[in-house]
């Protein structure tokens, strides 16, 4: 039954429950607030929502006071607004008024109601208060004199971000926003304060006194950085990126954004970004024009072509490149007779191609993680891969979801985890199965073939297994999540084998974290050996790993780095010195200057058009935010003349739309939609368990991708901090080493140094040290074997 | 400092060793305890009784304490809790740690009373952090009524179960409001919450609660007891019982006074041997330091309880007496009270935040012959902006020594800004 209410003479009938500010939102009708957010908790502190209530015998917070039957309430009455400009003049007696050298000037909500509420005088004659600046570490800047204790950052930590680094120390007027003393706010997702604040105390370094809000120009975009694809606005003045803002989309990435996809565009910016097209000459790096450069590239893959065959022509792709510029890569590619093409460059496992049915998705809505009841993540280190998606499952977990994880590494969730198993990661599959088992058991069903029939002997890891299959028995809206550890994993197949016979015997649905952008529009686009654009049969070929294992004669890269962004770096860095002749499509110098024999500046995404997939498989297609840098061309646009230049057919597109209309089809959402199917075949699995140390290599936050690297404030966050291994004290008291001391370690032929931290969580035998930096780039897969000894 | 002892909450004040457990029962106490848990008497008539007997909260409000009871869902399943309120902050009172320190069983009593009528397991008496000896003293009552079975599971074989858990706050003034303490036990910072939700729907861990005053809940054994009736016999109808009324200032024996409600001021003064030297009564600030002043002859008309006192346009308040004669300076303890205020806000909420210190100022300037003739109206305007506009009481706490001082010496404070002096 609703409930009657008179908001400023205008009439509207709401739910129980429904606060004055809902109503009058509803309405249309705009109370002036500060504390008020509507994805965060009520606090009432800010007292601007003041109204005046019939019958009440003060005026009353509009955010914090429930509709009654009847209620009266006038907004924009003398009472209302004398109260309200009582609170304003009280939130500006100590503000510093220093608006003209503040940057929130312009977008400030203490500004634009100080123009409505304040007085163009103050009445206050006393000194006002000086508060002592914070340093909240490479992203956030503050000037906490103009902070007026609205709490919204708190609450941000408290209730979203999942961790409290913002709090009001001392009372009164003394009160102080403030991080715990001596620290810094290292959460992935504390940008987002900065959006929050709405005064000038929080605002963000990089962008600080770069430009007026004012001067800039909005453009909405996609980040690549995540499978999520969170939307962006991205601010633009005389043709550079100046900033990222989110974009509201309630279905992706609600009003927030992690840190990763804020400030990335430093990397946009970067003095490594390649401006002209270059080529090598005996032995030199000369600048060339478009034209020299694309016919020698046109020369050169022919002759190979002509000389070695098409076959001996390889080409990898990064996944966070648009669906357009990968579909024109494999059309070129398998035009001139090659189905060597791949963007699954940080995959080891790549058995489920024979045995696939579709792209393989999240299996269900963004929306829905939130809703949950339960779910199981395999192998990931959720909040630094996913930083968003992990928000979601957070709030289910608040809601009481029950989570469940099976991983080889401890992270703090910072949030209730119901149960774990934490397994060498070799040791997933075999958790995986006797979790499969214990749910054939529960449901009293035959244990499927796949999970085997060892006995496991009951002991704590028993115990967590089966503690979680009790909880993935209960419960109904359900998922199984494979993370990026579990897929980048050499035995990523079984994983995915068992996971599918889990969620079967569960009733749950099954399927990916992805690891990057823009994997399912790769799929969609069709680079992939032998699958063409939408999944239609198309000409095979050798996989990521196997051009690396058989190396090419001639090879190009579309916007990877194989020595950062490989399964294996060492494998890649040898295959591309191997080459004849590489020709790195790139927005930027990067090691290919030491291997490649023509450099192309392509446009990042934020300088062309075109489409990402996310993990949902949602199709969101975007424009240009600005120009491409000096004679930087989008990729597309290259690929096309590339195809020209090769005298190949159906290289005429004059648009990126008329490549993405070529690609997926007049409905391609449709299309697309159709593609994500998670069914696999099974491929057989092994419950041998292997006795030798093994490496657990995750890709760290800010090592994703190149522009990502380049960022130079995310590079300077505590998550961007060096890699260093660590090992289980067991381990590292018998391979005869202390905590904080320096190691040996080899893998392949590589071998570094590096400091050794214990780190009790991990399985006995594994040593857990970071990829996809510069620090361990000499060494060999992500996962493997690997040695340690005393340095 | 005196101490003067009545039928309902001093009770064993005559007796040696008032606090002990053995003198409390021979003073006929925990025998209505006895009574209820053996005839296993319903909540309503307990409630009833209490409502009956006209007890009003003693910290301050004056809210009817049965009315206050009732409110509670006691039938809601899961924890509910009862919490004492011994975080007597407010400045001139002190009546609840003599409570503590002279009958603390009588408190503790009240509180298995008040956790059986409201079906709450656990009780937490809040004391402030500034009086550790009345803690300690506190843990020791609280130990001797464990050891008789009067607390714990199972209390006297009755099947009720019930536990008090002392808890002391660090001194900060803003505790005392009753969703601050709540935070406080909780671990938080003393913060109010925002009602509605009130405590008793969303109170401690989110359970249903009920807070009372110590004194309030010291009166519950008699009531009980002796019956309701003669507890608002006491005092005077809608003011039921005697009241500890703790007297300071100017006069010639301060202390705590245990009277009836409705006893006139002349006669409490009096007691309290009178002005200080003889000298002449000005001002009186009859409810602690956030209730208004009232000149002296007003105030001499009065009678203390709650409708007489706010009749004349103050505040019964925790009735702490604070008297001042014809020696103060008005501005000045206007400055030192604004201080307090300014001092002890929390700091949550704008007009509280910004405008104590402000009015502290305002006040602080006209005392040191710094003040400008529109410093008066200024002061108006901004208490009047506090007023009602905060979350908790502490604003309007603030306020109203600033209007009453204005309202009732106006003129110290002309004379202050123009001759740059005081007048007395």
């Amino acid at each position: 039954m609703g409930l009657n209410v008179e908001i400023d003479g205008r009439q509207i009938e709401v739910e129980p429950g429904t606060t004055v500010m809902d109503a009058a939102n509803k309405l249309g009708i705009y109370i002036p607030h500060f504390c008020y957010h509507k994805k965060l908790s009520i606090a009432a502190n800010c007292r601007m929502c003041l109204v005046q209530v019939e019958k009440a015998p003060k005026p009353l917070p509009a955010c914090a006071t429930p509709v009654s039957d009847g209620m009266k309430v006038m907004t924009r009455s003398d009472y209302a607004i004398q109260a309200q400009k009582g609170v304003m003049e009280f939130l500006l007696i100590n503000h510093p008024l220093d608006c003209p050298i503040c940057d929130q000037g312009g977008e400030c909500q203490l500004q634009d109601l100080a123009v409505g509420y304040g007085s163009s005088s103050s009445r206050y004659a006393e000194p006002k208060r000086v508060v002592v600046e914070k340093n909240l570490g490479s992203l956030i800047a503050t000037d906490m004199t103009r902070c007026i204790h609205c709490t919204r950052c708190v609450r941000f930590g408290q209730e979203i971000a999942g961790i409290m680094e913002m709090g009001q120390a001392f009372r009164g007027e003394h009160a102080e926003i403030m991080p715990f003393i001596d620290k810094t706010i290292d959460s992935e997702l504390s940008g987002n304060i900065i959006d929050l604040c709405p005064v000038g105390a929080l605002t963000s370094k990089p962008f600080r006194y770069s430009a007026r809000n004012w001067e800039l120009s909005r453009r909405k975009g996609v980040s690549p950085h995540d499978s999520l694809g969170s939307n962006l606005q991205i601010q633009v003045k005389n043709g550079r990126v100046m900033r990222v803002l989110p974009l509201d989309n309630e279905d992706i990435n609600e009003c927030w954004l992690s840190d990763r996809d804020r400030f990335s565009y430093e990397g946009l910016n970067s003095d490594e970004r390649l401006t002209r097209p270059m080529v090598k000459e005996n032995g030199q790096w000369v600048e060339a024009d478009w034209q020299a450069a694309l016919s020698l590239v046109a020369s050169r893959l022919r002759e190979i072509q002509v000389h070695h065959g098409a076959d001996e022509i390889g080409a990898l792709a990064s996944p966070m490149q648009t669906v357009e510029e990968l579909y024109l890569l494999q059309k070129l590619m398998r035009a001139l007779g090659s189905g060597n093409i791949d963007h699954r460059l940080r995959q080891s496992d790549f058995r489920l191609d024979a045995q696939a049915h579709g792209a393989f998705w999240l299996g269900m809505n963004i929306a829905d993680l939130s809703r949950l009841d339960r779910f199981l993540v395999v192998g990931s280190t959720l909040r630094k891969d996913h930083p968003l998606l992990a928000l979601r499952l957070r709030h289910a977990v608040r809601w009481g979801a029950g989570m469940n994880l099976i991983n080889p590494v401890v992270e703090d969730y910072l949030c209730k985890v119901a149960n774990k198993a934490i397994v060498s990661p070799d040791g997933m599959v075999g958790a995986l199965a006797a979790l499969v088992r214990a749910l054939a058991e529960i449901k009293g069903e035959a244990v499927p073939a796949v999970a085997g029939t060892a006995e496991v002997t009951p002991g704590a890891e028993f115990n967590n297994i089966r503690a979680i299959a009790e909880s993935m028995a209960g419960g109904e809206k359900k998922g199984i999540f494979i993370g990026n550890l579990a897929q980048h994993h050499p035995r990523f197949a079984e994983m995915a084998t068992l996971a599918q016979e889990a969620a079967r015997l569960c009733g749950a649905q099954w399927g990916v974290l992805g690891d990057s952008g823009n994997g399912v529009g790769a799929i969609a686009a069709g680079a992939i050996p032998g699958r063409a654009a939408l999944g239609r049969q198309g000409v095979a070929g050798l996989n990521a790993a196997e051009m690396l294992a058989a190396p090419r004669k001639a090879v190009i890269l579309l916007g990877a780095e194989p020595e950062y962004d490989c399964h294996d770096p060492q494998a890649a860095l040898a295959a591309m010195k191997q080459a004849e002749f590489v020709v790195a499509l790139s927005p930027y110098k990067h090691g290919a200057l030491d291997y490649a024999d023509v450099l192309l500046p392509i446009s990042p995404f934020t300088e062309t058009s075109g489409t990402f997939v996310n993990i949902e498989g949602r199709i969101q297609s975007f424009n240009g935010a600005v120009k491409p840098l000096g004679e930087t061309r989008p990729a597309w646009k290259v690929l096309r003349v590339l195809g020209n230049l090769l005298n190949l057919p159906g290289f005429e597109q004059d648009s990126s739309e008329a490549v993405r209309a070529e690609a997926l089809g007049p409905d391609a959402q449709a299309h697309v939609c159709k593609l994500l199917d998670n069914r696999i075949e099974p491929v057989a699995v092994s419950l041998a368990v292997s006795d030798k140390l093994e490496r657990i290599g995750e890709v760290p936050i800010y090592q994703i991708d190149p522009v990502v690297r380049r960022a130079t404030a995310l590079q300077r966050t505590a998550d961007a901090a060096p890699p260093i291994a660590r090992a289980s004290g067991l381990l590292l008291e018998k391979l005869g080493l202390g905590s904080g001391g320096m190691a040996v370690i080899r893998q392949g032929q590589g071998s570094l140094v590096i400091r050794i931290e214990r780190d009790d969580c991990l399985p006995a035998n594994c040593v857990r040290l970071p990829g996809a930096h510069a620090v361990t780039a000499g060494l060999g897969p992500l996962f493997g074997e690997l040695s340690v000894e005393p340095a | 400092m005196v101490i003067q002892g009545g039928p309902v909450i001093f009770n064993t004040l005559h007796l040696a060793e008032p606090w002990k457990l053995a003198t409390y029962e021979s003073a006929g106490g925990y025998a209505a305890l006895k009574k209820i848990l053996a005839e296993n008497i319903p909540a309503e008539a307990i409630i009833n009784e209490v409502k009956t007997s006209a007890l009003r909260g003693r910290g301050g409000a004056g809210f009817p304490t049965g009315l206050k009871w009732s409110f509670m869902p006691r039938q809601f399943p899961g924890d509910k809790y009862i919490v004492c309120n011994s975080d007597e902050g407010e400045p001139g009172t002190f009546k609840d740690r003599d409570i503590m320190r002279y009958n603390p069983h009588a408190l503790i009593e009240g509180m298995i009373i008040a956790g059986y009528t409201l079906g709450a397991k656990a009780g937490y008496n809040y004391i402030h952090g500034e009086i550790w000896d009345i803690y300690e003293g506190m843990e020791r009552a609280v130990e001797e009524a464990r050891a008789a079975g009067y607390l714990g599971d199972n209390i006297l074989g009755s099947g009720f179960s019930f536990n008090l858990h002392n808890h002391h706050g660090y001194g900060a003034y803003i505790c005392g409001e009753e969703t601050a303490l709540l935070e406080s036990i909780e671990g938080k910072k003393g913060q109010p919450r925002f009602k509605p939700p009130f405590p008793a729907s969303f109170g401690l861990y989110g359970k249903p609660t009920t807070i009372n005053n110590t004194e309030t809940l010291a009166s519950i054994p008699y009531i009980m007891r002796e019956g309701g009736q003669k507890f608002l016999e006491l005092g005077k109808p809608n003011n039921g019982g005697t009241k500890l009324f703790s007297i300071s200032g100017h006069v010639e024996k301060p202390g705590n006074y245990e009277v009836p409600l409705g006893t006139p001021f002349a006669k409490l003064l009096e007691m309290a041997g009178g002005v200080k030297g003889g000298r002449k009564l000005k001002a009186v600030i009859p409810g602690g330091s956030s209730a208004p002043v009232l000149p002296g002859e007003i105030m001499m008309d009065c009678t203390l309880d709650f409708d007489s006192i706010a009749k004349a346009g103050s505040m019964l308040g925790s009735g702490a007496v604070i008297v001042m004669d014809e020696t103060v300076c008005m501005v000045r303890a206007l400055e030192r009270l604004s201080y307090f205020y300014f001092e002890e806000s929390c700091g949550q909420c704008t007009p509280c935040r910004e405008g104590t210190g402000w009015m502290y100022r305002v006040v602080h300037r006209i005392e040191h012959g710094q003040g400008r003739p529109e410093d008066l109206e200024l002061l108006d305007s901004v208490a009047a902006n506090i007023a009602g506009r905060t979350i908790c009481a502490l604003g309007d706490a603030a306020a109203m020594p600033v209007q009453g001082m204005l309202k009732h010496y106006r003129n110290e404070f002309e004379h202050h800004i123009e001759h740059k002096k005081c007048m007395v």
